[in-house]
């Protein structure tokens, strides 16, 4: 049978066909069930290394990306670079040649600047796994909520999802834009319009709409996503204040009446609990965020096997 | 010494002759046109140009050659022997030196050095402000005194109104054109391609053509208001072409010019994250580009100008946001000319040649230049307008090769270049 995914690297959303996408979330489903055995480990990559390569600071994706490693028996290697490889005077490139030169079979990396897992691609042999660039991309964030929109919707297509927040510098709303687009599902993007410019539109052909008020884009939606605030733009005088931030942009229960009964709310975490997205909602029933976490494990073994050499399920 | 470009065809627009002519030099002045049947003094060196076109040496008004300070980048002599391949025989370098060209005495130094190398002219840009910094004005005077031919902050523009009103105010006085590059810092900070569509997709910070325009346009203001002398640097955007035209019909005393790199390639090539895509002002969308190609072509852009800008491999092997801006032309300029102007019908030769010579040396008050009128100095760049190569960064003449055009086919290339009537290069068959 075919494998889904006929790429070296997982770059982004951006290049994946619908196909792809179907077959890195169908490949996690049949990885889900590991994580709740009592022995939660397959032989699957066994033999193989795989190197986390994290230029930024992230508890929650690398604890994901060396648990989903582990559990398919392979060996996972942490690297944390804390200082910029500038100041060391080495460059991005001796770095991903040192470590190419190891031969692992794939390197997962985050980095704060948009385009480094591009750039090590073009000279690593190893698989390269975007864990987050920059403001670019975030795709095993998006394919997480992904799978966790198909378990409680079971389906993407003709879904309507709000993404709300600070769309301009977020690599997890690009790259949930571009996923949802592709499997059919309508976004509609709302926030301030110093970080939700009204020409976002132009990121994808068709299926986004950057709405005018974040009331107009929770309107009737199935989903309901935040994005996390990051405390540092408000220096930016992106917006003046986090309280007026929480007051005319902030989700709260009032707000969240607005969508579909049976909406579901998630958020990539951390968050920041009264500013972006009140308590009352984070912990209701209608919160989805653990589910996230929990399909976040799945969705990266499936990364790490495809683009080791591993098959999809027929 | 006397030396006949024989058999070629003159194209010299500043003396309005675009003929088979043979041009007669001794010592490195052009002396005299003789007919194609005319041998010349039988003591003449000879260089047949047979099927080759014969133009005045072409001057590149935008170049940065890192000396003083970043010799690992570029020298002057490494920079003046990549200007003779590309064709160029005069070459401007921008102030970013380290230390910033703002007093006589680096001045002095960059000629100096120039003539040392013995290959191409060296005509040195000056300071608007002291270090560049925007805030006292440099020695202009004693700069041109010494050989400069005008001032310009480069990429850090002056950013208060009020000092660039003095600066034009008082290099009118001088007569020293001032080179704008029009950014708007508090509208480019932190970008680090074109703001658009292909920024959003890569999630790469963007700077909006809005910096430029409006940089342009308070210099413009400036300029109509003081009688100075503006040169807009590299062009890049609509809104920077419009203002221009408009004022050109105003009667503003602008003039500006345009790198090779906008117009060939837009924002698209920055897919891939290739740092030799990095320059600015930076690879701008389609819409832009077009407006180049118009104003190319109805003359609202005097100049063609390589804004040759090298950076050694290390520095641009890093993240994209990180990298330095800027790319080498100097020796794929012509070929880019003739590729997307030239062969692509926007331009004819005559017009090229204005771009390249007749305008770049009346911009910049280059007396003798920009022209073969006998009398003038016999710099002379030989073209081959259908030659096919292709550029092999792996010989460059730079010392470095931060170029997105490694690997790129031409038809059409500067084949020989004379300098003062000494013969500096000639391209191996």
């Amino acid at each position: 049978m075919e494998k889904p995914f006929h790429r070296k690297d997982l770059l982004g959303i951006r290049d994946l066909t619908a196909e792809e996408i179907t077959g890195i979330l169908d490949t996690a489903e049949s990885f889900r069930e590991i994580s709740s055995r009592e022995i939660k480990k397959v032989p699957a990559l066994r033999g193989k290394t795989v190197i986390n390569l994290f230029f930024e600071a992230s508890t929650r994706t690398r604890t994901s990306f060396e648990l989903a490693a582990k559990r398919l028996s392979a060996d996972a290697v942490n690297i944390s670079v804390s200082t910029s490889s500038v100041s060391k005077g080495e460059t991005l490139i001796d770095t991903a040649l040192t470590l190419d030169a190891m031969s692992p079979d794939c390197i997962v990396v985050r980095h704060s600047s948009a385009g480094v897992p591009h750039q090590l691609a073009r000279i690593s042999r190893a698989a390269i796994v975007n864990a987050g660039d920059g403001t670019n991309e975030h795709p095993t964030q998006a394919l997480l909520d992904a799978m966790t929109i198909r378990e409680h919707k079971q389906r993407i297509a003709g879904l309507q999802v709000a993404i709300l927040g600070d769309i301009l510098h977020s690599r997890v709303a690009r790259s949930n834009i571009h996923l949802l687009t592709k499997m059919g599902a309508t976004v509609r993007v709302a926030g301030p319009k110093t970080l939700v410019p009204e020409d976002f539109e132009y990121l994808v052909e068709e299926g986004l709409t950057v709405a005018p008020t974040v009331e107009d884009a929770i309107e009737g939606t199935d989903v309901v996503m935040i994005l996390r605030i990051q405390k540092e733009r408000q220096d930016s005088a992106f917006f003046p204040t986090l309280s007026e931030y929480a007051i005319h942009y902030g989700l709260t229960q009032d707000r969240l009446a607005l969508a579909k009964e049976d909406a579901i709310v998630l958020h990539p975490g951390p968050m920041n609990r009264g500013i972006e997205i009140a308590s009352e909602v984070a912990d209701s029933a209608r919160s989805q965020i653990l589910d996230q976490v929990k399909y976040g494990v799945a969705v990266r073994m499936a990364v790490l096997y495809l683009a080791t050499g591993g098959k999809a399920p027929e | 010494m006397k030396l006949l470009i024989k058999n070629g065809h003159l194209i010299d627009p500043a003396a309005n002759e675009n003929t088979g002519m043979n041009v007669l030099v001794e010592d490195g002045k052009v002396v005299a046109w003789l007919r194609l049947s005319e041998d010349g003094p039988e003591d003449a060196e000879v260089f047949d140009a047979s099927g080759l076109l014969v133009a005045p040496g072409f001057i590149d008004l935008h170049v940065h050659l890192r000396e003083p300070g970043q010799e690992h980048k570029e020298t002057i002599a490494s920079g003046c022997s990549a200007a003779v391949a590309g064709g160029w025989t005069s070459i401007c370098p921008m102030p970013n030196t380290k230390p910033i060209n703002d007093n006589a005495a680096i001045t002095r130094y960059m000629i100096e050095q120039a003539e040392h190398s013995g290959l191409a002219n060296v005509f040195p840009i000056g300071a608007i402000t002291k270090s560049s910094d925007g805030v006292e004005l440099a020695e202009m005077a004693e700069m041109k005194s010494a050989g400069a031919v005008a001032v310009s902050d480069d990429g850090r523009p002056v950013p208060s109104a009020g000092m660039m009103r003095r600066a034009m105010q008082y290099a009118r006085d001088h007569n020293l054109p001032v080179i704008d590059h029009c950014e708007d810092k508090s509208l480019s900070a932190g970008g680090v391609m074109h703001e658009g569509r292909v920024s959003l997709l890569l999630g790469l910070k963007g700077m909006p053509a809005l910096a430029e325009d409006i940089d342009a346009v308070r210099d413009l203001l400036l300029a109509r208001e003081t009688g100075a002398h503006i040169h807009i640097a590299h062009v890049s955007t609509r809104g920077t072409i419009e203002a221009i035209r408009q004022a050109k019909k105003e009667g503003v005393n602008v003039t500006c010019e345009v790198a090779p790199h906008h117009f060939t390639l837009t924002d698209k090539a920055v897919e891939g994250y290739d740092t030799n895509t990095k320059m600015a002002p930076p690879l701008r969308s389609q819409d832009h580009l077009e407006a180049i190609l118009e104003a190319i072509a109805d003359g609202t852009i005097d100049a063609i100008a390589t804004d040759h800008a090298p950076h050694h491999a290390d520095e641009k092997a890093l993240e994209y946001d990180r990298a330095p801006f800027g790319i080498t032309g100097l020796e794929t300029g012509v070929g880019l000319a003739f590729n997307e102007l030239v062969h692509k019908g926007i331009i004819g030769l005559e017009r090229l040649v204005e771009l390249c010579s007749a305008n770049p040396a009346k911009i910049f008050g280059l007396a003798g230049r920009g022209t073969l009128a006998p009398g003038s100095v016999a710099d002379i760049t030989v073209l081959d307008p259908e030659l096919k190569w292709t550029y092999d960064l792996a010989v460059t003449r730079s010392k470095s090769r931060n170029s997105p055009f490694g690997g790129w086919e031409f038809v059409g290339a500067p084949v020989a270049t004379f300098v003062a009537g000494k013969h500096v290069y000639s391209r191996s068959k």
